[in-house]
């Protein structure tokens, strides 16, 4: 990047805006994200109150969404914590969409305003469009319209078979959102229209097919005894998927309602699995490109150390003992790892060769760019981690054995231990080891219609009880009974939890 | 480049579908921490709403995600003692576990209270729905209704009082432009035909005798419209309509002998709050009068009739005596609608509660629309039970219950105003 002295006329630094000035501010940091080969979707930046940040806050962040109790419940916490001032809001939102719509609040100065764009406009929405999992899993051009679909469609079965009754499936659907997700399938990328005109076939195919399976007269060409049969023939991770193509008794609007629970949870799944990546990307960029306008002299330094103030406190790491850890700041590592990544292209240590042997010395910017289009948060630690990060974090590994009256120290930032950090670390951010492996096991085609699900735990850590309700929420779309059962590590079967149809009138 | 939207003259109001949804949802629970709040209030705070507080289990919607136990490995930052192999006891019970496991984030809304605010109306809604005011039917029919004069548009006919004269004027000067501007356009063309012959050197007088004869003609034609008529007239016009009474007056009586202690004072407390609450949303204005009674009753304010304590027996018949000189001293204005609330713990001088019932019947209960008891205690009833269950069958104004404890204020409440009762009322 050559660095450019020429001396601007700086812009002025507020703290009040105006539209003209979120102008020209974003066409200096568009610039300079260009210059960094920032490649993003187009642009949309609302600005909004406290209040309507409040109410995207409330549904989910998206900005239209189907009306239910639960995001009513979480406006209301909203609002009740920013009163008592226990939370600030945000400063931003960014959804990943096309164009890319983000949200500016009302109430913060210009510095925030630039901070923002740049974090969010060029930080985040690049990142939506480059990195792989984004790419492969959601489809930004379709998101808007299909939520529109949704809420319409929504909206016309609460006038057909009323709220409760909608709002009833939907509680369950949300109970077993976290497995909605395909995680090897690619979803098809698809128009409203198409999806309008689908959905029709679909409610009249979906009910032949599973009219199919759960046909009571017998086949005729086949009189043989009936064979156990094992249904599903593999076991099935996306329990939504399986309830939407195989429940005996849902209405069609029903598998509708599952299906539109499912694919929003599609929608989100990349991010929950790139958070620190995604913020880290955005953090690295909202830096460096603000520091560029500094540099250029477009921005005083009145500007300079107010950012400086919020960058800071945006990526600062509590200590384990301070009163305000609440575990690994996605900010702070995601931003740190970026900067090493850099550090290691341009200044490697012997370590780093030893270490990081493909990218030490390399061009910084082709590497960070690399690192953000084919990685997720598991991968980018295990790939990236350098031993002096692990060493400026000073991270250490706690073993937890509830067999055991103590727990141990098993790696610090050590020559010993920066191989098992590195992994451990890594492991915390894998999804599957996150959230518990639960996968629909069996159906009992030929008798009761019984649901079994299995939970495979790892390393022994059992279910919440929770389940129990969970599995209500399941009977209630299955209609028949359903059971949990956790194979155990030496083989044995558990039934831990289960619903059965006379304790539950539905 | 960029496309900047300003959104924040959009509504607010987001939310507020989801919100009354989840209102609507947790009814049960909301209500019951409203009625459970209602102990807590000044009997006339009216202005604020409630903080309300469901319990978190209730209301979290459930997802697997794993418990305690198990073998788990967490990475932290910021060692500063630590060195690989060491042990740590664990702490018996929380610190610990809180730190150990990663899962605060999942179960993070556990067990915690989950409190927020509903606004003044939202609470009054929620406390009574589903009641209505008792003896709505009979009241419509004693009630004496005060009418009001109100302005009604004009007519051509009234007392002189009455006289709208800048309409009459407006009227008189439409009529004679009405009448007159023909004539007034002709005069002045013959006044300028008359200037003209005037001005000219020839002479023209026979012309002009005949236009100055023409013009004294329509001078008098003009003048022989009247300045104003009595179609002018305009009257303002009155008219009467009913208006419904807004005042009532609430009347809490209170047994404060030795028997009865703090506890049972507060039960009844709830109690007035309840009816008070539920009169401001009928009436406009509410007045309470909190008369006070052992062996003599005395009116006093809010904070002595709940707080203080006297000694000695009791004669009820004191209050209900005193209740009736003050509706006759001060309320006697048909235009009030007057309540009763009496809380008692049934103790009374036997030789009082006869004499109590006459005067309920004869005196207070033809002036009051409802008039409530209620009596809190374990013992068995006494003679003023039996007595005011006898005036009960034969008065519909009148309605007795028994309280044993605070669980059961509310739904006495409910039962005294409870809307089927009287639905064929309600809609008038």
């Amino acid at each position: 990047m050559p660095k450019t002295n020429q001396t601007h006329e700086p812009l002025s630094d507020g703290p009040d805006w105006n539209f003209s000035l979120l102008e020209q501010y974003e066409f200096h940091i568009d610039r300079i994200a260009k210059n960094f080969r920032l490649e993003t979707y187009p642009n949309q930046i609302e600005v909004i109150t406290g209040e309507q940040m409040m109410d995207a806050y409330a549904s989910i962040g998206m900005p239209i969404n189907y009306s239910h109790w639960s995001f009513g419940k979480k406006f209301i916490q909203t609002e009740q914590q920013y009163r008592r001032g226990q939370m600030g809001l945000a400063y931003e939102i960014v959804i990943n969409s096309d164009p890319c719509i983000a949200y500016l609040m009302e109430e913060n100065t210009i510095t925030l305003q630039a901070l923002v764009m740049a974090h969010a406009c060029y930080g985040h929405n690049s990142f939506f469009k480059g990195n792989y999992l984004f790419e492969t899993w959601t489809d930004a051009g379709s998101i808007i319209d299909y939520l529109v679909f949704a809420k319409n469609y929504i909206t016309k079965c609460e006038e057909k078979y009323g709220t409760t009754e909608v709002e009833d499936t939907l509680d369950s659907c949300h109970a077993l959102m976290n497995y909605g997700v395909d995680r090897y399938k690619r979803p098809q990328k698809i128009s409203i229209v198409e999806e309008m005109s689908r959905q029709h076939q679909r409610e009249a195919y979906l009910q032949s097919q599973v009219n199919e399976l759960w046909r009571t007269l017998p086949d005729i060409k086949t009189d043989d005894r009936p064979q156990p049969v094992h249904f599903p023939k593999e076991p099935q991770e996306n329990l939504l998927y399986f309830i939407e193509k195989n429940a005996p008794l849902l209405e069609s609007w029903q598998r509708e309602l599952v299906r539109i629970v499912r694919k929003i949870s599609q929608y989100f799944y990349p991010q929950k699995q790139t958070q620190v990546m995604n913020e880290g990307w955005a953090c690295f960029w909202h830096y460096h490109i603000l520091t560029q306008l500094y540099d250029e002299g477009l921005v005083t330094d009145r500007f300079m150390l107010e950012f400086l103030h919020n960058h800071t406190s945006v990526v600062m790491q509590p200590e384990y003992n301070s009163p305000y850890y609440s575990g690994i700041n996605p900010y702070a590592l995601g931003f740190n790892m970026f900067m090493d990544i850099k550090r290691v292209c341009q200044h490697p240590t012997e370590e780093d060769y030893r270490y990081l042997p493909d990218i030490a010395g390399k061009e910084w910017l082709d590497t960070v760019h690399f690192a953000m289009r084919n990685f997720k948060d598991e991968s980018f630690i295990s790939q990236f981690l350098s031993p002096k990060l692990i060493r400026d974090f000073r991270l250490f590994a706690i073993e937890d054995d509830a067999s055991r009256p103590y727990v141990s120290i098993s790696a610090i930032h050590d020559e010993h231990g920066y191989q098992a950090i590195r992994e451990k670390l890594s492991a915390q951010y894998n999804l599957s080891n996150v959230e518990p492996n639960i996968q629909v096991y069996n159906v009992n085609v030929r008798g009761d219609r019984a649901l079994t699900l299995r939970y495979i735990p790892q390393k022994g850590i059992p279910l919440d009880e929770s389940r129990d309700k969970v599995m209500q929420h399941l009977h209630r779309l299955w209609k028949f009974d359903v059971s949990l059962e956790q194979q155990h590590e030496d083989g044995a079967i558990e039934v831990i939890a289960a619903c059965r149809r006379s304790n539950n009138a539905a | 480049m960029a496309h900047f939207i300003d959104r924040r003259l959009n509504s607010k109001g987001k939310s507020t579908v989801n919100r009354q949804r989840f209102l609507r949802r947790y009814r049960q629970q909301i209500k019951r921490a409203v009625s459970d709040s209602v102990g807590n209030r000044s009997v006339t705070d009216l202005e604020s709403g409630e903080q309300i507080s469901i319990s978190g289990r209730d209301i979290s919607e459930p997802v697997f995600h794993t418990g305690k136990g198990g073998k788990r490995s967490v990475v932290h930052p910021g060692n500063d003692q630590f060195t690989a192999g060491d042990r740590i006891e664990r702490p018996p019970q929380g610190k610990g576990a809180g730190q150990g496991d990663g899962e605060a984030s999942n179960s993070g809304e556990g067990e915690d209270e989950f409190v927020f605010a509903i606004s003044k109306d939202e609470y009054l809604e929620l406390l009574f729905e589903d009641l209505a005011l008792p003896n709505l039917k009979k009241s419509q029919f004693d009630k004496v209704v005060e009418y009001e004069t109100y302005r009604a548009g004009y007519q051509t006919d009234g007392v002189p009082g009455n006289l709208d004269v800048i309409r009459s004027l407006k009227g008189s000067i439409a009529r004679r432009i009405a009448l007159t501007g023909r004539d007034r356009r002709k005069l002045r063309e013959l006044e300028a035909e008359l200037a003209t012959l005037h001005a000219d050197k020839h002479d023209h007088t026979l012309a002009i005798i005949a236009l100055e004869k023409d013009i004294a003609e329509l001078r008098e034609k003009i003048a022989r419209v009247p300045f104003i008529d009595t179609f002018d007239l305009r009257f303002k016009n009155y008219d009467k309509r009913p208006i419904p009474t807004s005042k009532a007056v609430m009347f809490c009586l209170m047994d404060v002998s030795g028997s009865m202690d703090q506890t049972t004072k507060d039960m009844a407390k709830r109690f007035y709050i309840l009816l008070y609450l539920f009169l401001t949303r009928t009436y406009e204005n509410v007045e309470v009068v909190y008369i006070r009674h052992h062996t003599q009753a005395k009116e006093v304010d809010e904070h002595e009739f709940f707080y203080s304590q006297e000694t000695g027996g009791t004669i009820v018949s004191s209050a209900l005596k005193l209740m009736d000189e003050i509706i006759k001293a001060r309320y006697s204005d048909a235009n009030w609608n007057i309540y009763g609330a009496q809380a008692s713990d049934g103790d009374n001088w036997a030789d009082d509660s006869p004499y109590c019932r006459d005067l309920l019947l004869k005196e207070i209960l033809p002036l009051t629309r409802y008039f409530a008891y209620i009596e809190i205690t374990e013992r068995q009833h006494q003679s003023l039970w039996r007595e005011y269950q006898a005036i009960e069958a034969s008065c519909e104004n009148f309605v007795s219950k028994h309280i044993q404890t605070v669980k059961d204020i509310y739904p006495v409440f409910r039962e005294l105003f409870k809307k089927d009762q009287h639905s064929n009322a309600v809609g008038v």
